[in-house]
């Protein structure tokens, strides 16, 4: 008989190993998928790598992609390590957005590039944080679900963006195009070794999320409350307090990737903006199993998936929507594989000797 | 008016059945984020076949096929291998769509075969299509829709008189004590996660065959999330999640229709009440504690017989 019992704590190195078989394992699973689509595996493989490392060009296209990613992820992580399910990413970037563009379009253009750019991210922090406060406070206060509640923000901030692009926010001057006006030029993040500086953002946030876990009183607090709300009670923790705080924080960070990619990439506001970073971000920092820097490195390899998938249609005339099955394929092995680290399989002697 | 209470009937449709399709779900404790992905997958294997068979029927089946096999996988990660379901959900979502994106490159912008959409037509049903006001509107439809009323009514006659509804209640309340009681948990979680992803699918298929009937990228545009919507909205109630349908599916052509009438409110702005309400309604029920109004108590959590 097959038999489940729960594993003792796995060391490190053994579960990272698990993971890396799954994603193997993944990896094979996705080429003979690949192979019986028609195409040739390792050509598809070699061209995800090439496309998304294989040149400088290349390499930077990934990194803006891992940019807003990275962020998201650490702000989704903040939340679910209090196992707050923040997973109103998408709307929290959309509104952060939306504050840095008011900044950017209202703000004198000839201030200083320095003060126009921290106002653009002081206003995105601050809408971002205050679209993530209203979930958080229904649930410190009345115990409300926020899985349903966040999701349910993101689409409200989705259409009320459309509508500012189509509508209260239209650029008069773009001729009919559902457009909202251009950021001036002092309003457009710079450019540090070819990449805008959000990439400084990004690994800052990185940083500052891994001490905030890590090694803030606050962050403790986080932490205990997402491992038991009884014993942070016991221990007179102010849980409302600081589930919300933890929230403002969430929410600012996904509305700081707002201000990046409205003020770096899109250099205005679109409804489109935010792109499932804020749906990715609950996967890679899922997966990155709420380590500031693991998730770091998982948000990169996602962000070479998706500029990889986006090469093959180029390269070899496979359509991106490939590089999203394999995603998706990868992601429920190591999503499986986890069951692996928690609990042990083994087979008693009858079942062993039927399996011999 | 006619015009526009038939077009929200039809509208609600697909958001009909997405919706019976997630309320199964979480009736036996599963949460399935995957609603857009199944439904994107039942569209383009539903058009597929009936493009390749020319069977209205087959087609219908392949779209249900899809939604199951997607759920499928859910069902095996979440139930058997106890993965976080929000996380599972969301990958179905993404893979989802990139299935149905790759499934259906070479077919983008083809309409369903004649015959296919001949036998989807709009039919009256004697009697009661005739009724002043809500006739046509309710009873002037695609028999697809009259599918998506008959299989509301069972399954509300399923979860509230049959001895495996009551079961399945069991199951997503209390997944521990449903098994104590000699429940075969798995058994239901298993086929009312792979049912309800079906049902997803045909509402992807009823918009790639009926409402549209074409197969293009962005078909299903966000109606797996408004399905995540309308359970809560409707309480987890069938009936009411027929009503919820209406409701949801008139209020996504309110703004264009109030404009063709001359009322100037923006269409973006009327599709933001529906998450609105969904809002208000968890607030509501959760600040007056009502438990025929709140979520399966299980929901969510992988069950492990070990740990009871």
């Amino acid at each position: 008989m097959m038999k489940i019992t729960q594993r003792a704590e796995l060391p490190k190195g053994r579960e990272w190993a698990i993971r890396a078989a799954a994603v193997l394992l993944s990896i094979v699973f996705a080429g003979t998928v690949i192979a019986a689509l028609g195409f040739d595996p390792i050509k598809v493989f070699a061209q995800i790598v090439n496309g998304s490392v294989g040149s400088q060009m290349r390499l930077n296209q990934t990194i803006l992609k891992a940019i807003p990613l990275t962020i998201t992820s650490m702000g989704i992580l903040v939340a679910f390590k209090m196992k707050f399910w923040n997973i109103g990413g998408e709307g929290q970037i959309m509104m952060g957005a939306m504050g840095a563009t008011y900044a950017a379009l209202h703000l004198p253009p000839d201030l200083p590039p320095t003060a126009m750019l921290a106002m653009l991210a002081a206003a995105s922090v601050i809408c971002g944080g205050a679209w993530a406060f209203i979930p958080a406070y229904f649930k410190a206060k009345f115990g409300t679900n926020e899985t349903i509640f966040t999701l349910m923000m993101n689409y409200i901030a989705i259409k009320w963006v459309t509508y500012l692009q189509y509508d209260l926010w239209k650029d008069p001057g773009s001729l009919g195009f559902p457009r909202i006006a251009a950021f001036p030029p002092s309003a457009v993040l710079p450019k540090l070794f070819g990449i805008h500086v959000g990439w400084i953002v990004a690994v800052l946030s990185v940083v500052l999320v891994y001490i905030f876990v890590n090694h803030t009183k606050k962050g403790y607090e986080v932490t205990v409350i997402g491992e038991s709300v009884e014993t942070a009670r016991y221990a007179g923790m102010n849980i409302k307090h600081v589930m919300i705080a933890a929230m403002l924080v969430s929410g600012g960070l996904c509305g700081l990737t707002g201000m990046v990619q409205a003020s770096a990439v899109e250099k205005t506001l679109t409804y489109s903006l935010s792109a499932n970073y804020g749906f990715t971000a609950i996967i890679t920092t899922w997966l990155g199993r709420l380590s500031a820097p693991a998730v770091a490195i998982v948000c990169f390899a996602f962000a070479m998936l998706i500029q990889g998938g986006a090469y093959l249609q180029i390269a070899l005339l496979i359509p991106a929507s490939v590089a999203e099955m394999i995603q998706g394929i990868i992601l429920f092995f190591v999503l499986g594989s986890e069951f692996f680290i928690q609990y042990r399989v083994s087979f008693s002697r009858r079942a062993a000797r039927g399996v011999a | 008016m006619e015009n526009f209470l038939a077009a929200a009937v039809a509208a609600a449709m697909p958001l009909l059945f997405a919706t019976l399709g997630e309320l199964i779900t979480e009736k036996a404790g599963n949460l399935n984020l995957g609603v857009e992905g199944m439904m994107y997958m039942g569209a383009v294997i539903g058009f597929k076949a009936g493009f390749a068979t020319g069977s209205p029927l087959l087609a219908v089946l392949g779209a249900f096929a899809a939604g199951a096999f997607g759920a499928a996988i859910y069902a095996f990660l979440t139930v058997a291998l106890r993965a976080n379901q929000v996380v599972t959900g969301l990958t179905l979502t993404i893979f989802g769509t990139g299935f149905a994106y790759f499934v259906g490159k070479g077919m983008s912008g083809l309409s369903a075969p004649q015959i296919v959409r001949d036998f989807f037509m709009p039919v009256g049903i004697p009697g009661l299509a005739g009724l002043p006001l809500v006739g046509k509107p309710l009873f002037q439809q695609s028999v697809l829709a009259y599918f998506g009323y008959a299989i509301t009514v069972a399954l509300a006659i399923y979860l509230r008189k049959t001895k495996a509804g009551l079961n399945l209640k069991a199951v997503g309340e209390n997944t521990a004590a449903a098994d104590a009681s000699g429940i075969n948990v798995m058994l239901y979680k298993y086929a009312h996660i792979i049912a309800g992803g079906g049902l997803c699918g045909i509402g992807g298929g009823f918009m790639s065959l009926v409402a549209i009937p074409v197969w293009q990228e962005g078909l299903i545009a966000g109606r797996g999330w408004i399905a995540v919507a309308l359970v809560i909205f409707a309480s987890w109630q069938p009936v009411k999640a027929l009503l919820g349908a209406f409701l949801f599916g008139g209020l996504s052509i309110l703004g264009f229709w109030l404009q063709s009438i001359g009322i100037n409110i923006s269409q973006y702005l009327v599709e933001m009440i529906p998450y609105i309400a969904t809002i208000l309604i968890v607030i509501v029920s959760t600040r007056k504690n009502r438990k025929e109004d709140m979520a399966p108590a299980d929901i969510g959590n992988a069950y492990f017989r070990e740990e009871r």
